[in-house]
């Protein structure tokens, strides 16, 4: 059996009395688009945010290729390769686009104590992000301020400033939330075949595209995984059916 | 790079102040000589604290601790040369060096423990930080306790015109400001600027990104900790005279009603800025309306105070948001 | 050492702690609730100084004066939140700061202008003037046994109003969660008025407890206030047990640190420097205590729950 890229192992978090993480184990396996579904407020950014280090949980480990990460800071693991996007939007949004990706490429190549050299004439930092944007179809809008970006354009300059760092797993939190149907399709076309080559953790509300994409589906409830496994498998769970008819109807 | 309205100003500022001795000197205005002087002096100190605050977000309240720091090499340098003999405290290159060594660890260690705070925990503690230097100027008895101390002479710079001369003084100043600023255009937008940019925006986006952001903020405090302390140097001079006001935390908060005067996070803004505050203190402070037999420019403050608090509110880009409206960033 | 010095200072320690507390609780709660950095809180304590002063020359009684001014500097607290500060919640903590800097630079120019710029006394009735022997043979100013009184009852007011009662809930929970609060339908403007004007009034209060044995003058809060965000940066910023901890521990600290680090020094030093060295070392006391304790706990110590 190969390592897991990703692994969580009886990962606990709590926020006062509320149990967020509930001793829930899982792993992300190479060539894998794992998704996670659950209603609102089961704790699924919760979990990214500790998988990325933006949250510590209170019991548990993490590992990365099979190296513990559980204490790491966010920053070393993204160095080693784990790479996200944000619910919430979470671009710079007073540079242009390019600037956003050239800050992607700039994280993963040295140091930046350079104090001189104009960052955007660097070739090395320019050309790494004209392809990324090249690649996620927003080569044309490169000049443009991001506050200028539609929603659907910033989500895909949020996935490109991740593919720009070179991950070795993606953690993707709600990429499709607020696209236009198009725009959700262009996605959709962008992981497909990006997956076989990065692994992807996929969190997602929208069931068609997280069942066209998945290769395996975790729901989660309260904190705690209550099913996993192909999506056909999990189309015709009867504990998820439940889960989703009780808590979704709103 | 086309010529924008910005620009242009920025020339006519820096070809006025080129110009502004030997003007006054016809105009028998030494007067202005030292007012403009003391101006650019703490435009250096504006310059020197936008570029953590305005390029990389952190509020630092204590600033003035590290004018305190320059001006107290100086004036501590002169007085040992002169009643202990130690000729070469009195040299202006061994002050500046001292400056620089000085304010460098005194960052370090103000920023290090400061920086692992976040918001509002950060203004409190540069700002208890700064008034702990405060203090301790005022508990220093050897170099005159509260009341301070004046300099003996000014610092010695050989090979360069004599500093105590008033005009030689301001050029100096100006060239230390020029250089500052593009020094500060220069970095901005190297590496080292983007990754301070995008502290300011959105720091956990930027940890994500896997950059230990820690380490580059600290850096910018540090730096900007030690072109305060330069600034510090300059005062000394200027003033020809050191005390713990010149480091009270109400001196930060002038810096930083400077910066937002200006234009905050804008690398001129700051000169806009400094030069604005030191005309508006003169100009209200001379208003000779009395009412009731109070003459009001003697209260300029009880103006200057609602004042502030309007500018804040309404004029968010400060000076240089008149000058250049916003459209390609900054 | 000096056991009945030890003893005094102590209690001089205590009491300046119940000042700060005075002070910080106010504070702490206008910055926990409403994310509002109030740097003219010492305007508030000046201003309470000087209507005691004013209003005990008028009544001829510091505590009848004590008694009015506290709706006054309320009062004042609930007018500057209104006319000035009320647009700033929504705004950056810089904003805050600079707009809070502008009415600090308001309120001493105004203070000059009312009161002129010399100091004012505040003179103690005959009976609080005295001392009381707290151990046999060792008198202690009557009057600072008062403030100590006052600091421990308005700690434990400050403890049933947040923990008791209606008001306080609602503090609690605007603390926690603003959007609830508004959806519940409450009036959160009102609240907030009602909350910035009890923390003027305890500001207030802390400057009329302090006019009789520290100069009333222009200023005099300023100082004092940056020892009170040392304690609520020590105590955690929102929680008035934090405060309360931490403004005992502060206060203890620098007075006894002022009053013992001398002789502390003389031991490792010869005495030239240790005359040289302690007031310097002893005013930076505080700021390292407030540093070593941010090193190991950015929040303070007493982080309120669900603290960022």
């Amino acid at each position: 059996m190969t390592t897991p890229v990703l692994e969580a192992r009886q990962l606990i978090k709590r926020f006062g009395g509320l149990v967020a993480t509930d001793n829930l184990s899982m792993t992300v396996n190479p060539g894998e688009l794992h998704a996670v579904i659950g209603p609102n407020g089961a704790g699924k950014t919760t979990l990214i945010g500790q998988l990325t280090g933006a949250i510590r949980p209170d019991g548990g480990d993490i590992f990365l290729h099979g190296r513990r990460i559980t204490h790491m800071p966010t920053f070393r693991r993204s160095r080693l390769g784990l790479a996200r996007s944000f619910q919430i939007t979470s671009v710079f949004s007073e540079m242009t686009v390019l600037e956003n990706v050239a800050l992607a490429v700039q994280a993963h190549s040295g140091h930046s104590f350079r104090f001189w050299k104009p960052a955007l004439r660097d070739p090395a930092l320019r050309e790494a992000a004209e392809q990324a944007l090249d690649f996620i179809g927003l080569a044309p809008r490169r000049d443009e301020q991001v506050g200028n970006l539609s929603h659907g354009e910033q989500r895909q300059l949020e996935m490109a400033m991740a593919l720009a760092t070179k991950p070795r797993i993606l953690l993707l939190d709600e990429p499709m939330a607020g696209m236009s149907q198009e725009e959700t399709a262009r996605m959709v076309a962008i992981l497909g075949p990006l997956k076989k080559s990065v692994p992807i953790l996929l969190i997602e509300h929208d069931m068609d595209a997280v069942f066209a994409l998945a290769d395996r589906i975790s729901v989660l409830v309260y904190g705690r995984i209550i099913a996993s496994g192909s999506p056909d498998a999990i189309r015709i769970n009867p504990e998820v059916k439940a889960a989703y008819l009780g808590d979704d109807d709103a | 790079m086309s010529m924008n309205r910005a620009t242009a100003a920025n020339m006519v500022l820096i070809a006025l102040l080129l110009a502004l001795p030997p003007l006054a000197g016809l105009m028998d205005g030494e007067f202005y000589i030292i007012l403009v002087s003391r101006a650019l002096i703490l435009a250096i100190a504006a310059v020197s604290l936008n570029f953590i605050l305005g390029f990389g977000g952190m509020v630092s309240f204590g600033q003035a601790a590290f004018i305190g720091i320059g001006a107290y090499v100086v004036g501590a340098g002169t007085m040992h040369a002169f009643e202990d003999g130690i000729e070469w405290l009195g040299n202006g290159y061994t002050q500046l060096a001292l400056t620089v060594l000085f304010s460098a660890v005194a960052a370090t260690v103000i920023g290090a423990i400061s920086l692992r705070t976040k918001g509002v925990y950060f203004i409190m503690i540069t700002l208890a930080f700064g008034q702990m230097l405060y203090f301790v100027a005022v508990g220093l008895e050897i170099y005159g306790g509260d009341d301070g101390l004046s300099l003996y002479q000014r610092s010695e710079m050989p090979g360069l015109p004599d500093l105590s001369d008033d005009r030689v003084l301001y050029y100096f100043s100006l060239g230390v400001l020029l250089l500052f600023l593009y020094l500060s255009h220069r970095v901005l937008h190297s590496r080292f600027g983007k990754v301070l940019t995008g502290c300011r925006l959105n720091e956990q986006r930027m940890a994500a990104l896997g950059f230990p952001t820690y380490r580059y903020r600290l850096v910018a405090f540090v730096i900007a900790g030690v072109m305060t302390g330069i600034a510090g140097f300059l005062l000394a001079n200027q003033t020809d005279f050191i005390s713990p006001a010149m480091m009270h935390w109400t001196r930060s908060g002038d810096l930083i009603i400077m910066i937002v005067l200006g234009g905050i996070g804008t690398v001129f803004g700051p000169v806009y800025g400094a030069l604005a505050f030191l005309l508006l203190e003169e100009f209200l402070s001379g208003i000779p309306v009395t009412i009731a037999g109070y003459r009001i420019g003697e209260y300029w403050q009880l103006i200057f105070g609602p004042v502030l608090i309007l500018i804040i509110l309404y004029a968010r880009g400060g000076i240089y948001g008149f000058l250049q409206p916003r459209s390609n960033g900054k | 050492m000096n056991w009945i010095l030890l003893l005094e200072q102590s209690l001089n320690g205590i009491q300046l702690g119940m000042l700060l507390f005075l002070l910080a609780a106010g504070l702490t709660l206008i910055f926990g609730i409403m994310d509002l950095v109030n740097l003219a809180h010492g305007s508030l304590y000046m201003l309470g100084a000087y209507y005691a002063a004013t209003l005990t020359e008028w009544t001829g009684s510091f505590p009848l004066a004590v008694v009015l001014a506290l709706p006054l500097a309320m009062l004042t607290g609930i007018v500057v939140e209104v006319v000035a500060l009320r647009s700033f919640y929504s705004r950056s903590h810089l904003d805050q700061v600079l707009a809070t800097f502008g009415l600090i630079l308001f309120f001493n120019e105004l203070v000059r202008l009312i009161w002129g710029p010399a100091g004012l006394d505040i003179p103690l009735p005959a009976y609080l003037a005295t001392s009381i022997e707290i151990l046999p043979g060792i008198p202690y100013p009557t009057y600072r046994l008062v403030i100590l009184a006052v600091g421990i009852l308005v700690a434990l007011g400050l403890y049933f109003l947040v923990s008791r009662t209606r008001i306080g809930m609602l503090i609690r929970a605007g603390a926690s969660d603003r959007e609830m609060v508004g959806a519940l339908g409450i009036n959160i403007r009102l609240l907030y008025s009602i909350i910035f004007g009890i923390g003027a009034m305890l500001a207030g209060l802390a400057g009329m407890m302090a006019g009789p044995i520290l100069s009333v003058e222009i200023g005099m809060g300023e100082s004092i206030l940056i020892l009170a965000f040392v304690v609520i940066v020590i105590g955690g910023i929102g929680s008035i047990r934090g405060a309360f901890i931490a403004s005992l521990m502060v206060g203890l600290i620098d007075t006894l640190g002022r009053s013992f680090l001398p002789d502390i020094l003389g031991l490792f030093l010869s005495s030239g420097y240790a005359s040289t060295a302690a007031p310097a070392l002893s005013s930076m006391m505080i700021y390292i205590i407030m540093a070593i304790v941010l090193a190991l706990r950015p929040e303070g110590l007493f982080p309120p729950k669900g603290a960022r």
